[in-house]
């Protein structure tokens, strides 16, 4: 365990816990916005489908999210299931990779 | 006159349970009578500690009713409505025997965050000069006046499920003396109170600013402690 | 009171477990949301359908849920990230409370469009 490594993931994930204050904040009330107008899917699909500007706003969100979801269930592992060591942090960036390709895929289906 | 229903947890490192007594009820009681009678008046084999009884060691700390407090500061009233009190051994310590714990690992924690000042001046060079109020002194204030009673280690759960966290108290020190401008050995500390063992493993409870009796705030020291690290950190200082 | 709640009743113990067990839902709940995206991508007649599922009142109080989660999460990080960042003030039991008022406001605004 070093303490470097721990001081900057730290870092990482009260940085990344920034930039998603202001993506959800852009993304709640966009689904605020949605409900109230009463869009259906399709709606909403011929609206960002080919809409850069969303593109990069949500490839931005979904980078603060693959950093910060797995640093955040690093400490729900190893205090509540008691699993430290290499083996945890492996997982967790399996994890990381599985959710950065999930959520590329669903970035091009909604905005490519 | 009243009596108190108490149940006292009676045992040692192999376990225990908890066992009843009645003990007559006065006015202005504290929790610390409460035990001492019981020791001197039914069962003198009763172990628990105390010394100054005035609240200035904190040796008296104990659970009462499920919250680690001083008994020789807490009133009867104030923690028992119904007439029953129930006292057991700090949390998160080793138990010694019936209410008295093991103090080494709180202290042995309080050494591993490097808690001791380290000066760079000898007695050849002029004082230091610290303005008391610069905001480093005054953040030392603030935390200065622990005196090493265990309550907020017993109150942490971060203690309970991280056996190698080193604990509010230990890193509330550490945080004086890093916040301490005579003190010369920041980097060597910083690296003691850093990482999984340290700083970073504080989530915020607030159970230590809400139990300790000297109104110190851990917690603040902690999320000092914390950018200091990764302030270092980011420097390659770390 | 449970023993074990006894020591554990103040603001800040429960503004974590909130914080905690928002974060392990949410979690849970993004991989899903990004696999029902991305049927967009070659599966569009699967996503119309699991589209018209959603339309269901149990799924509608799902997403309800949803929403109040990643709000109780989000305040609840802001709030940690003033506890962590600013200076230490007396008001930062306060905070608590904000938080979850404000997730509230957040999740009802979400509802009341329903």
């Amino acid at each position: 365990m070093s303490t470097r490594r721990e001081a900057l993931l730290w870092a990482a994930q009260r940085a990344s816990a920034a930039l998603l204050a202001l993506c959800v904040v852009v993304h709640l009330a966009t689904m605020i916005y949605a409900a109230h107008s009463g869009l259906g899917a399709a709606q909403i699909l011929e609206r960002t489908r080919g809409n850069v500007a969303w593109l990069g706003f949500y490839c931005v969100f979904l980078l603060a999210v693959v950093v910060h979801v797995p640093i955040g269930l690093r400490a729900v592992l190893s205090e509540w299931l008691g699993w430290r060591g290499a083996a945890r942090d492996w997982l967790l960036a399996a994890f990381a990779a599985g959710l950065a390709w999930l959520g590329a895929r669903a970035i091009l289906g909604v905005f490519l | 006159m009243s009596t108190l229903k108490l149940r006292v947890w009676r045992g040692g490192p192999q376990g225990g349970a908890f066992q009843s007594f009645e003990v007559p009820r006065q006015a202005s009681q504290s929790v610390l009578d409460v035990v001492t009678y019981v020791q001197r008046s039914i069962d003198p084999t009763l172990a628990y500690r105390f010394a100054c009884r005035v609240g200035m060691c904190g040796s008296c700390a104990m659970t009462v009713n499920g919250v680690a407090r001083w008994t020789c500061r807490t009133h009867v009233d104030r923690v028992c409505a119904d007439g029953r009190l129930e006292l057991a051994p700090l949390a998160n310590l080793p138990v010694i025997r019936d209410l008295v714990t093991d103090m080494r690992e709180f202290f042995d924690k309080w050494a591993r965050a490097r808690g001791r000042f380290e000066g760079r001046r000898t007695r050849r060079d002029d004082f230091e000069r610290v303005a008391p109020d610069s905001e480093p002194r005054r953040q030392v204030d603030a935390a200065i006046e622990c005196i090493g009673c265990g309550v907020c280690y017993s109150s942490c759960d971060v203690v309970a499920w991280n056996p190698d966290y080193l604990g509010p108290a230990a890193l509330n020190r550490a945080w004086t003396l890093l916040r301490d401008v005579r003190d010369g050995a920041r980097l060597e500390r910083l690296r003691a109170v850093a990482g999984d063992a340290g700083c970073h493993s504080c989530h915020t409870h607030l159970s230590c600013s809400e139990r300790c009796p000297k109104h110190i705030s851990p917690t603040a020291g902690i999320a000092g402690l914390k950018r200091a690290a990764a302030a270092a950190a980011l420097k390659g200082e770390l | 009171m449970n023993p074990a709640l006894r020591a554990r009743n103040h603001p800040g113990y429960w503004a974590f477990l909130v914080h905690r067990v928002s974060g392990i839902l949410l979690a849970l709940y993004l991989p899903a949301h990004f696999w029902v995206l991305g049927l967009a991508l070659h599966q569009v007649a699967r996503l119309d359908a699991f589209l018209r599922w959603t339309d269901q009142p149990l799924v509608r109080a799902g997403e309800w849920g949803l929403v109040l989660l990643l709000a109780a999460h989000f305040t609840g990080g802001l709030r940690l990230l003033a506890l962590e960042f600013l200076a230490w003030r007396e008001w930062h039991k306060a905070l608590a409370a904000v938080a979850a008022g404000v997730s509230l406001a957040l999740a009802l605004a979400f509802a009341l469009a329903l």
